[in-house]
């Protein structure tokens, strides 16, 4: 096995975590390196480029890395989970493929035990997080529009994108319903903004952005942070991190790009590998020493997995709107995202507004809701339905729960002969309950709109798994994995950033909370040097 | 190439492949449109079925065992009845072969331009997309602040 030499911070995986604490570590002048199983994207090989692009959200740029199947891929069993896995294994991480959608998490989301009576409150709160959403949202380059009633102020550097024909329609019946809407927050950059390019309307963002409009890491942290004098390297792959007589974390073993085992020594090991890869690698690096896997004297290693149940509620209106011409992202709506007890339910939902896509995905859209029929009727339909979609996302906080959790499968392995997770994922009753309150009220919403042929997918193709709770944080170390800021309670110099670490889900897409936490535990970090494993 | 080296399908399951594509988007004179059995269709289908070759095997497995063996001797409309009772299960086999035919079939020069879009890839020229009605959110400006506070004071006390 090859052996390198020491590196002060070793980070693995390059997304939105990985990339964010590299930059912000970068100022410290310590030697840092973050190790990537994936490949750098170029904006070539974005879909958009092609005549075949919306079909490769079903092949090389599908969310859903079972069906990717790219050789830097690693396979999950998710059989027995109705919600299937999201991820993305390259520089940039799940920020190559994601919508772009930029909400924050609310202060109540981080007391819904002292609010609520559920779950746990975190050990931070919002207010500790707010300096870091604004620093994540000016090296992101977040659109959008401040004054917003529904959520805490906060100052997007670039305006929103476009109402459009789609938006204008959704606002129209909000407003003839009296509920609360806004242009939704992204990280579309709507003007030139830190070298990147304005959005020029490609169509569906999450297959990556040809134009570098939608804000990946790859674009925004890992130029400046490389260019701050942190190393990265592609094409590998760590399987485990290795621990030394004091129980501390001497270092990480990977396979580099030629299959050769490698050994990285480091003082200082950061994981950023997404809800379930982190897990997963904690638990590939048991040992004499810790024979549950790394950092999980509490048990609780890969527990708690909550992925945001996610219906998509659709119909179409009697115009042509303006799908597949623009981003998907529209409106938001947080109407029904605080608690109301009398709904049945605790905690809420985001109500997402899309707008349509291009004319394959409609195609296949409406084949799937059993609105396009086969045969000689097709033509004739497909035409009363193009450009006409309308669709609405239930955003549902998901509580934790123990027994949904990643663990290692004992047959399904990568290219490397590595365990692959396993995930044992089930929609708890409380969620259930919120998504039928949110399907009806995104029915309310279509039929005021003017849309008909409604259609309800309950766990809908294409959305997220968002992977998060597994390795979650607080004070008590039999009841949490890491400490409030981001240390694991049983091996003091290792440290987690990324979305493992939540306690609780809140009702929105987690990138931007994600890295600010990532953000919030460097500058722990940054303040702690001295002490750092005290 | 020969049709046995496609993506794996042999000659008889391309030409299965065919019929069965014809069957579910056939050519229509009156909208101008080929079917997804036209040759440059079917062939780009069959390109670019990748790692759905197995499911798309099975869907046509499943139509073929339906057809009693002999999908290409039906009329058309038993061909479609059958096609459409299979789909309606919405089993993930027949789901990937309906994807795979559209997917091809909504790119072809020729349908794009019969439904007035431009036969051409999003980048780099992209789409207009116009701004809409920025006064409806007037509206929703004058709303009070309703985000939960965990402070102990109210929103728009901040």
């Amino acid at each position: 096995m090859a052996g390198h030499e020491k590196v002060d911070v070793l980070i693995i995986g390059s997304g939105a975590s990985g990339a964010a604490v590299a930059w912000s570590l970068a100022e410290t002048r310590m030697r840092i390196l973050c190790l990537e199983q994936g490949d750098w994207i170029k904006s070539t090989d974005f879909p958009a480029n092609r005549r075949d692009w919306e079909a490769r959200r079903y092949t090389d740029f599908d969310i859903l890395p079972n069906r990717r199947g790219r050789a830097t891929d690693y396979p999950v069993n998710d059989d027995n989970s109705l919600m299937k896995i999201a991820n993305f294994n390259g520089v940039g991480g799940g920020t190559v493929i994601y919508t772009a959608h930029w909400p924050r998490m609310h202060p109540s989301d981080f007391r819904v035990k002292s609010l609520d009576g559920v779950a746990d409150d975190w050990p931070i709160d919002y207010w500790a997080l707010e300096r870091f959403y604004e620093e994540n949202d000016r090296m992101m380059g977040a659109s959008g529009l401040a004054g917003d009633p529904g959520v805490p102020p906060r100052h997007p550097p670039m305006p929103p994108i476009p109402l459009g024909k789609t938006g204008t329609r959704y606002a129209q019946a909000m407003n003839r319903l009296g509920w609360h809407w806004w242009p939704s927050d992204t990280t579309v950059a709507t003007a030139e903004y830190e070298g990147r390019s304005r959005c020029i309307n490609l169509g569906h963002c999450t297959p990556g952005c040809a134009q570098g409009a939608k804000a990946s890491t790859d674009i925004t942290y890992w130029p400046l942070a490389i260019r701050a004098g942190v190393e990265l390297r592609t094409r590998c792959r760590v399987r485990e991190i290795t621990t030394d007589e004091r129980g501390m974390a001497a270092g990480a073993i990977y396979y580099d790009g030629e299959g050769r085992e490698q050994f990285q020594p480091a003082e200082v090991v950061i994981v950023a590998c997404n809800g379930v890869g982190t897990p997963r690698l904690l638990l590939n690096s048991a040992s004499a020493r810790f024979p549950n896997g790394l950092a999980n004297s509490s048990g609780l290693v890969g527990k708690n997995l909550m992925l945001h149940p996610w219906p998509i509620v659709s119909g179409y209106v009697d115009e042509p709107l303006d799908g597949g011409r623009g981003p998907i992202t529209s409106l938001w709506s947080k109407e029904f995202y605080e608690t109301d007890r009398a709904r049945g339910f605790v905690r809420g939902y985001t109500l997402q507004f899309g707008r349509g896509t291009g004319p394959a995905n409609q195609a296949i859209m409406g084949a799937a809701a059993g609105h396009l029929p086969w045969g000689r009727d097709h033509h004739r339909v497909y035409r009363e339905l193009i450009d006409r979609r309308v669709n609405i996302g239930v955003a549902c906080e998901d509580l934790p729960e123990e027994h949904n959790r990643v663990t290692l499968d004992r047959v399904l392995k990568d290219s490397h002969g590595i365990p692959a997770p396993k995930i044992d994922y089930t929609i708890s009753e409380n969620s259930h309950r919120m998504m039928e309150h949110g399907i009806a009220r995104a029915e309310e919403i279509l039929t005021a709109a003017g849309a008909t042929r409604l259609y309800c997918s309950r766990t809908a193709l294409n959305y997220p798994g968002h992977l998060l709770g597994t390795a979650r944080m607080g004070t008590d170390p039999e009841r949490s994995v890491v400490n409030e800021w981001g240390r694991c309670h049983d091996v003091k110099n290792l440290f987690i950033v990324d979305g493992s670490i939540w306690v609780t889900s809140g009702g929105v897409n987690p990138t931007s909370t994600i890295q600010a936490l990532a953000l919030y535990v460097a500058d722990q970090m940054k303040q702690r040097l001295a002490n750092l494993f005290d | 190439m020969s049709n046995d080296s496609l993506a794996g399908l042999s000659a008889d399951e391309v030409r299965h492949l065919g019929d069965v594509a014809g069957a579910m988007v056939p050519a229509d004179g009156a909208w101008g449109v080929p079917g997804a059995d036209d040759a440059a269709i079917l062939s780009d289908i069959v390109q670019s079925l990748g790692h759905d070759v197995p499911l798309v095997r099975q869907a046509l497995g499943e139509i073929a065992a339906k057809a009693g063996g002999a999908f290409a001797t039906l009329d058309r409309d038993r061909r479609e009845k059958l096609i459409n009772e299979a789909y309606a299960g919405r089993s993930a086999a027949m789901v990937a072969l309906g994807r795979v035919v559209v997917a091809a079939y909504y790119r072809d020069d020729r349908v794009l331009m019969a439904l007035k879009f431009e036969p051409r890839p999003p980048f780099p020229e992209g789409y207009a997309l116009e701004q809409g009605d920025w006064s409806l959110l007037d509206a929703v400006r004058n709303r009070p602040p309703f985000w939960r506070d965990d402070r102990g004071t109210s929103a728009g006390e901040r």
